[in-house]
């Protein structure tokens, strides 16, 4: 029974990060029809920002996850108004190259500045809590807790908010947006914000738990897409829930199954949902 | 020449297409109009086979076509042009149109490999069709012109020999006249009457009234996805249920 | 006739070809040394398997981030029969290559029922499965060690492609029979079939184009070039890894395809010749090449969408449009004057244009 309740903590742990990355995905999608590959990118570019203004510069943690938010959130807005912003029109295929090719310069940057090697990141919530009999690290605690309060208020701000409101009514019809006066341009950098943020908070979030290096957004970025899909493109409930399933699949296949192939029960499952159903899994027959 | 049963499509709750039924005669011009979000486009797309209908039945020529794929239906004989014109912009006009009469060709992987006399043949066949139909439509001085070149007019007449070319016996028409001056849209106008003079029979959706009141044999009136009303140029301008919920809400069809 | 138009002309002629031929032919006699040759091999190899995206992503439109996963299946193909199964050189070749066809048939068929950014979202997860596969499947693949000491090609006692310069002539074979193939498709109904499916699927579907049977069959070619390269790769440098299905060679591929000239005949290979010496020559790059190709990336893309081949095609075509009218006019103000000579002579020149 401890067992199994420690894979449920771990599934929570890993849904939760997949969730809040997929979030920001999910968000781009939705609104600028950009599967945005460099996600994983501004990931990993967040992870290195709270690592070094941590380890180099001493700062503390929330501070650091703090600055890595507007860090990435900037350059995310940067890559929205230099590189997508100018191919609204263009092909699909070339938006999809455009992304693919800001995520290889980020990779190759960050290398040649701190180098290929697995760094680990400081934490200062390294305690082991013991919780009803269940012994569970903070920092896990912390990255559940952190996840969802993110949500939460991501939740409020989208419904509560002017801003908020707006972005969801041009995730829902675009024209229809443009029609009632929506500042467009606005809307995307905003949106941009959010999702480069939320990969920040996550990177940080997650990072003490695992390990620091160039191309540690990969095999997220494309957990956080199979997750989009299931949840469906352009759903902010659908990336949460899709979050949690792939995160418990992978902790209870990694435990039960096996630990060399933990990795690609995500993909194995896409693949399946897939060939049964092209649309998704919660998709309702609108593109 | 088609018949539609009660045909419906509804996307999540949004019933686009609401219970239309109608008949469209071999070698005339028909006319569906309606305001923006009619479901005009859904209708066409439900004919051409693009989306399934939820319900409903449509017969072509005696024929039930309903679901049926759309690469099938356009072997059958149902052409259609697309509101948005879509083209190979960086190749010639005439390079467009060689593939427009692919449908009927038999040549495969093995033909292109062994570059058999078939293919050769079919080829010949397929180039012969283009230059018939860039002929037919007025085109035959740009064909040598990069696509991306031409004029919004000259494209969508590409787009009709495009449609031609497959050797159509209906052609659906979406919005041919959209952004076009009043002159060439009387061009465009005596080109669909050629069409059905070689006996074609054309179907074409439209909000430039002047031209649907001259050109049209048949109009039907659709709004929020019901056929509101159906009959001759003459019957659909004084029926009081299109003056009111169409012509009378609807700026662009009073100018 | 300008002397730009003249040398334009040239490059489409079949003594362009030719030239182009024999200068292959002899660039290991003028190479400084043997590792040009080697790497102007290398890049033959690396040019089949863009040569086969070319056809899937160039011709039909479909952004396949698998094609690095099925190179590396058919170098494992050929690595894994040769060396675990003691099959010989040329028969493993052959089954490398309906290794790669098979598996896109299988692949294909799932992923192509989705459209644009899910197909390529999927083919890219269905590229990190092979990878995972070839990485963790160790009593099949080795795992992460690799295969070492596979076979050359066998050269039935006539040649030793061990040597750089016989495997050089051989990838050079493989190369122009491939760039063959690919002409052929392209310049015929087939490939104008996928060519429509890359304007729309829409409206390929209305011009009565079974949309899945011809971009499985795009798939499937491409898939079988990918792996015949891979296998040639595997025949050449005689020992792999999973390094070799890292989604890294797909992205590179993508950039040789783009610099070059995506949909073109010779864009593929401009463009993997071009970018493998400037990544040679630029050495102290290897490593970070990415700092620059992925800017490059984003603003061909931008601004130089067609690539060197695209944007030389387009501007002839528009000369030649404008010469065609030209002629067209004088043309007419000849036949004024009632001169059917000329006018018969002009429209000949005309034709030979087109
Ligand atoms: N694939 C689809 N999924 C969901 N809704 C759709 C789809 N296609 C059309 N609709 C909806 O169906 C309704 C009818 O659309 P349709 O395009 O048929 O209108 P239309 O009469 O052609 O309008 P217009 O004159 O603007 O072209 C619209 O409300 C549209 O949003
Ligand atoms: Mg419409």
């Amino acid at each position: 029974m401890e067992l199994f309740f420690q894979q449920v903590l771990n599934g929570l742990t890993l849904g939760s990060i997949y969730g809040l990355v997929a979030l920001g995905l999910t968000l781009v999608y939705g609104i600028l029809h950009v599967p945005n590959f460099a996600h994983g990118a501004l990931y990993m570019v967040g992870a290195y920002v709270s690592y070094i203004t941590m380890v180099d510069f001493g700062v503390n943690y929330w501070v650091a996850m703090l600055l890595a938010a507007v860090a990435v959130a900037l350059l995310a807005v940067l890559c929205e108004r230099l590189v997508f912003n100018p191919l609204r029109h263009a092909p699909p295929i070339h938006d999809k190259i455009a992304a693919i090719g800001i995520m290889l310069f980020l990779e190759a940057l960050v290398q040649m500045q701190w180098g290929a090697e697995f760094r680990r990141m400081p934490t200062p919530y390294t305690d082991i809590l013991d919780i009803a009999g269940m012994t569970i690290p903070a920092q896990r605690v912390l990255i559940i807790a952190g996840a969802f309060s993110l949500m939460a208020v991501l939740h409020l701000f989208l419904k509560k908010t002017m801003t908020g409101s707006t972005i969801v009514a041009m995730a829902q019809n675009r024209e229809g947006a443009f029609l009632v006066g929506i500042d467009a341009n606005r809307v995307a950098m905003m949106t941009f914000a959010i999702s480069g943020a939320l990969a920040a908070v996550g990177a940080t979030l997650f990072a003490p738990i695992n390990l620091v290096y160039p191309a540690m957004g990969h095999l997220l970025i494309m957990k956080a897409f199979v997750i989009i899909i299931l949840g469906g493109m352009g759903s902010i409930p659908g990336a949460i829930v899709g979050g949690l399933i792939i995160g418990f699949a992978e902790a209870f296949g990694g435990f039960y199954i096996s630990t060399d192939y933990k990795d690609i029960i995500a993909f194995a499952l896409l693949v399946v949902i897939l060939s049964i159903k092209p649309t998704g899994l919660f998709s309702k027959g609108v593109h | 020449m088609l018949k539609i049963h009660n045909l419906t499509k509804r996307f999540g709750g949004l019933a686009a297409v609401n219970n239309v039924s109608i008949e469209f005669e071999a070698n005339k011009i028909n006319a569906i109009i309606g305001p923006n979000g009619a479901g005009k486009s859904t209708f066409f797309n439900l004919v051409a086979g693009a989306m399934a209908p939820t319900e409903g039945r449509i017969e072509y020529q005696g024929m039930d076509i309903t679901g049926m794929a759309c690469d099938r239906i356009a072997r059958l004989g149902i052409a259609r042009t697309f509101q948005t014109t879509m083209l190979f912009d960086q190749s010639t006009v005439l390079d467009n149109l060689i593939v427009g009469h692919r449908l009927r060709t038999q040549s495969r992987l093995w033909d292109v490999i062994i570059n058999s006399k078939r293919l050769r043949d079919e080829e010949k066949k397929c180039r012969a069709r283009a230059q018939e139909v860039l002929d037919f439509v007025g085109l035959s001085h740009i064909g040598h012109r990069i696509t991306a070149d031409i004029s919004q007019e000259e494209k969508k007449r590409v787009a009709f020999a495009l449609a031609l070319a497959t050797d159509p016996e209906l052609v659906l028409l979406d919005e041919p006249a959209g952004g076009i001056n009043p002159e060439e849209t009387e061009n465009l106008a005596a080109l669909i009457r050629k069409m059905v003079d070689h006996g074609v029979t054309v179907c074409l959706i439209e909000h430039k009234m002047d031209m649907i009141m001259s050109l049209a044999d048949k109009i039907m009136v659709i709004d929020h996805g019901e056929k509101i009303a159906e009959g001759t140029p003459d019957e659909v301008k004084n029926n009081p249920l299109v003056i009111e919920a169409y012509l009378g809400s609807d700026e662009d069809a009073a100018a | 006739m300008s002397a730009l138009t003249k040398i334009s002309n040239f490059f489409m002629t079949p003594a362009m070809k030719i030239a182009m031929i024999v200068a292959a032919l002899l660039f290991p006699f003028v190479a400084g040394n043997e590792y040009q040759i080697y790497v102007m091999a290398l890049a033959f190899v690396w040019a089949i398997a863009v040569y086969g995206m070319n056809i899937i992503t160039g011709l039909c439109g479909q952004l396949n981030l698998a094609h690095g996963g099925f190179f590396a299946m058919g170098a494992y193909a050929l690595a894994i029969l040769t060396v675990d199964h003691g099959w010989a050189f040329w028969p493993a070749f052959i089954a490398a290559g309906a290794v790669g066809a098979i598996l896109g048939f299988l692949v294909g068929v799932i992923s192509l029922r989705l459209k644009e950014h899910y197909f390529a979202i999927f083919t890219l997860c269905v590229g990190f499965i092979i990878y995972l596969l070839l990485d963790k499947w160790e009593e099949l693949t080795h795992g992460a060690l690799g295969i070492i000491n596979i076979p050359a090609p066998s050269g039935f006692g006539l040649v030793d492609f061990t040597e750089t310069t016989p495997f050089y002539y051989l990838a050079l074979a493989f190369m122009v029979l491939s760039i063959w193939l690919a002409s052929r498709i392209a310049h015929s109904l087939l490939g104008r079939t996928f060519l429509a499916i890359r304007i729309s699927d829409d409206l390929a579907a209305s011009l009565g184009i079974n949309l899945m049977r011809n971009k499985v069959l795009a798939f499937v070619l491409s898939t079988t070039y990918a792996s015949v390269a891979g296998a040639l790769y595997a025949g050449m440098v005689r020992f792999i890894g999973p390094a070799e299905a890292e989604v890294t060679h797909t992205f590179d591929m993508i950039t040789y395809l783009l610099v070059g000239g995506i949909g073109t005949l010779m864009g593929p290979l401009l463009g993997t010749l071009v970018i493998t010496w400037l990544t040679q020559s630029l050495q102290f790059l290897e490593e970070y090449r990415m700092i620059v190709f992925g800017p490059m990336l984003v603003v061909l893309v931008i601004f130089f969408p067609k690539g060197v081949v695209g944007s030389f095609l387009s501007w002839r075509g528009r000369r030649l449009a404008a010469a065609h009218d030209a002629s067209q006019a004088k043309e007419k103000a000849a036949s004024n004057t009632s001169s059917s000579k000329s006018s018969a002579a002009s429209t000949q020149e005309a034709g030979n244009h087109a």
